[in-house]
């Protein structure tokens, strides 16, 4: 019936090239990153527009020399570590808190809320100057289990409030059955509630895992004097500063993005939901 | 197996003389549960946040840490005065508004074009959709590390496709030019690069909200809106701007806090060069390059005040607006 208005075609053609734009722009420099770390380094400096190496050039040379020369491998294992320690610690912790938030009431629930709301958005940097201060005080700098505890107070708000998301959509029916059994409170959450949320929870898991592994100015100010102990955002970081050919720079970080990226694909659903609730009330 | 599990029926003999009430042990098995949380977020970030006012009021240096115990402190209000009379402290606090608001307001946007774009179904939406959202869950070293490829003056990309396809006559060194004449303007290519990086990073997290707030618009009043002959942008100006427009202030405070803050990005991109000096970066010199705990503190804790006047006006224009 209608027939489509100049500003619909307009609007149409815009429509397209945000999409279009947004698209190159976002995997664009990824792309890049991975075509960079298959080129041999003189190749990258002499043909700059060449994205497309030729089949004979592609090598994967830059993969092991990252990992084993420039001691990334050690590095991401040191991560690794790290990040797991962190996430089951925050998933332990916020899961007993996240519980209590959703089901029960007790004195000074209101104050908790509030003050983990406040530490969300304080500063990362202003903390930063007291805790190095204070972990060097107590020798907990250059060691990773300090590096853990401040990564658990810095996510355990956030898993909180996405726990709390997928604690509520638990039917609390089920729990009131389950403790008229006879059920304790630790052996109701670990046996009822916790296999109901675990889509959820594994969600949660994966985004504190994330920020661990991501973290970077807190791994600088601890651990940069000791390179045994460097995570492996600092060791990149690292390298930066030395004449590390950029191809090998592109292989590091194109292997510490594929665990991550992987594992939002795997999860993406599930993590926008933990993510945005509360949007809908606007 | 279930019947296993049953509790026996006759109760055992209650060790406690007065059973506590279903109330009582709400209470305190709630308390016991956020327990190890709220002691960890204690330790590690309010105990801190208490001994950053402390330390910027101390005149206490890296090499004092050893001895510094709590009956030796020197008390002195010399850090904040040293640190508010700093023309440094202050080019660097209107450098970190700009690029907190300009990056905040760009990611807001970008997020909101992304969203309409992105509203209508059509086949291949939920990759894309997923897609966009990557450089939000990107190592931000990763990120930085490819930008600092892609504007390398010597083989980056951008540099290779400027000289050799746009006739410009030498390459640019994106991340280290403070400012460059543009014709009659000033450009700073410093700050706006690191700006376009916030802004690419965060806009992802802009286009999650929107989008989730697009789904609860009814969309039956936009229907009739549009039979009605108004056109899609008058429907937007006037049906959908105002629904979203709660979300998207929320959302520019929020990611104005967080720019506002940012070390990471800056850092690794320029290091503070370039007209690029946020008041994080001043934190971390004054605490790692100058040694100095007190300046560093006094840095950050007029830094937190700034926050705290941003949070405050935000509030206050919510309660206006309720009220």
């Amino acid at each position: 019936m209608s027939r489509p208005s100049t500003e619909d075609r307009v609007l149409g053609a815009l429509r397209w090239t945000v999409i279009a734009v947004a698209v190159a722009a976002t995997a664009g420099p990824l792309l890049y990153g991975f075509l960079l770390s298959l080129r041999p380094f003189q190749s990258v400096v002499s043909e700059p527009l060449d994205l497309l190496p030729p089949l004979d050039e592609i090598t994967i040379d830059s993969y092991p020399t990252a990992m084993a020369e420039y001691g990334l491998g050690g590095n991401m294992w040191n991560s690794l570590q790290v990040a797991l320690a962190t996430a089951a610690l925050a998933i332990l912790f916020s899961v007993l808190g996240a519980y209590a938030a959703v089901r029960l009431r007790f004195l000074g629930r209101g104050t908790v809320n509030v003050v983990f709301l406040g530490v969300y958005l304080l500063p990362g940097i202003v903390l930063a100057v007291p805790l190095f201060v204070l972990l060097s005080r107590v020798g907990l700098t250059g060691s990773l289990v300090g590096l853990v505890f401040v990564y658990v107070a810095q996510t355990v708000p956030v898993a909180l409030y996405m726990l709390r998301t997928y604690l509520m959509a638990v039917p609390s029916s089920v729990e009131e059955a389950a403790m008229i059994d006879g059920c304790g409170r630790l052996a109701l959450i670990r046996r009822v509630v916790l296999p109901l949320a675990l889509p959820g929870v594994a969600a949660t898991a994966l985004y504190v895992f994330m920020i661990a592994w991501n973290e970077y100015l807190f791994a600088l100010l601890f651990l940069v004097a000791d390179r045994d102990r460097w995570t492996v955002s600092l060791g990149i970081a690292q390298l930066t500063e030395f004449s590390v050919p950029t191809t090998v720079l592109m292989a590091g970080s194109i292997a510490i993005t594929v665990p991550v990226v992987a594992g939002f694909f795997l999860a993406q659903r599930l993590l926008v939901t933990g993510l945005t609730s509360g949007a809908e009330k606007g | 197996m279930r019947t296993a599990e049953r509790p026996v029926p006759d109760p055992p003999p209650e060790p406690r003389r007065k059973p506590l009430t279903l109330s009582q042990r709400e209470d305190l098995h709630g308390r016991l549960l956020v327990g190890p949380t709220v002691i960890v977020v204690l330790l590690f970030a309010v105990l801190p946040f208490l001994a950053v006012v402390l330390f910027a009021f101390l005149d206490v240096r890296l090499v004092d840490i050893p001895r510094l115990y709590i009956d030796n402190l020197v008390f002195t209000g010399e850090n904040v005065a040293a640190v508010w009379n700093s023309p440094r402290f202050w080019s660097a606090a209107t450098t970190t508004v700009v690029y907190a608001a300009s990056s905040s307001a760009g990611a807001v946007l970008v997020g909101l074009a992304v969203a309409l774009a992105l509203r209508r179904p059509f086949r291949g939406r939920g990759l894309i959709r997923a897609l966009v959202l990557v450089p939000y869950v990107l190592p931000v070293v990763a990120a930085a590390t490819i930008w600092k490829t892609l504007l390398n003056p010597g083989y980056g990309l951008v540099n290779a496709v400027g000289t050799q396809w746009l006739g410009w006559a030498e390459p640019i060194a994106f991340l280290t030019t403070t400012s460059r004449d543009l014709g009659p303007f000033e450009v700073p290519v410093a700050l706006l690069c690191v700006i376009a990086f916030e802004v690419w990073k965060t806009f992802p997290l802009a286009f999650l909200f929107i989008t989730a707030r697009l789904q609860a618009v009814p969309e039956d009043i936009e229907e009739a809106a549009q039979i009605d002959g108004a056109g899609k942008t008058r429907t937007f100006r006037h049906l959908l701007l105002p629904e979203l427009a709660g979300v998207m202030a929320l959302l520019a405070v929020l990611r104005f806090l967080w720019s506002f803050q940012n070390f990471n990005d800056i850092y690794l991109l320029t290091g503070g060069a370039g007209g690029t000096e946020v008041l994080a970066v001043r934190v971390y010199s004054e605490l790692v390059v100058r040694a100095n705990i007190g300046t560093a503190s006094a840095t950050g804790l007029l830094m937190t005040g700034m926050l705290l006047v941003v949070v405050a006006v935000y509030a206050w224009m919510i309660k206006r607006e309720r009220a």
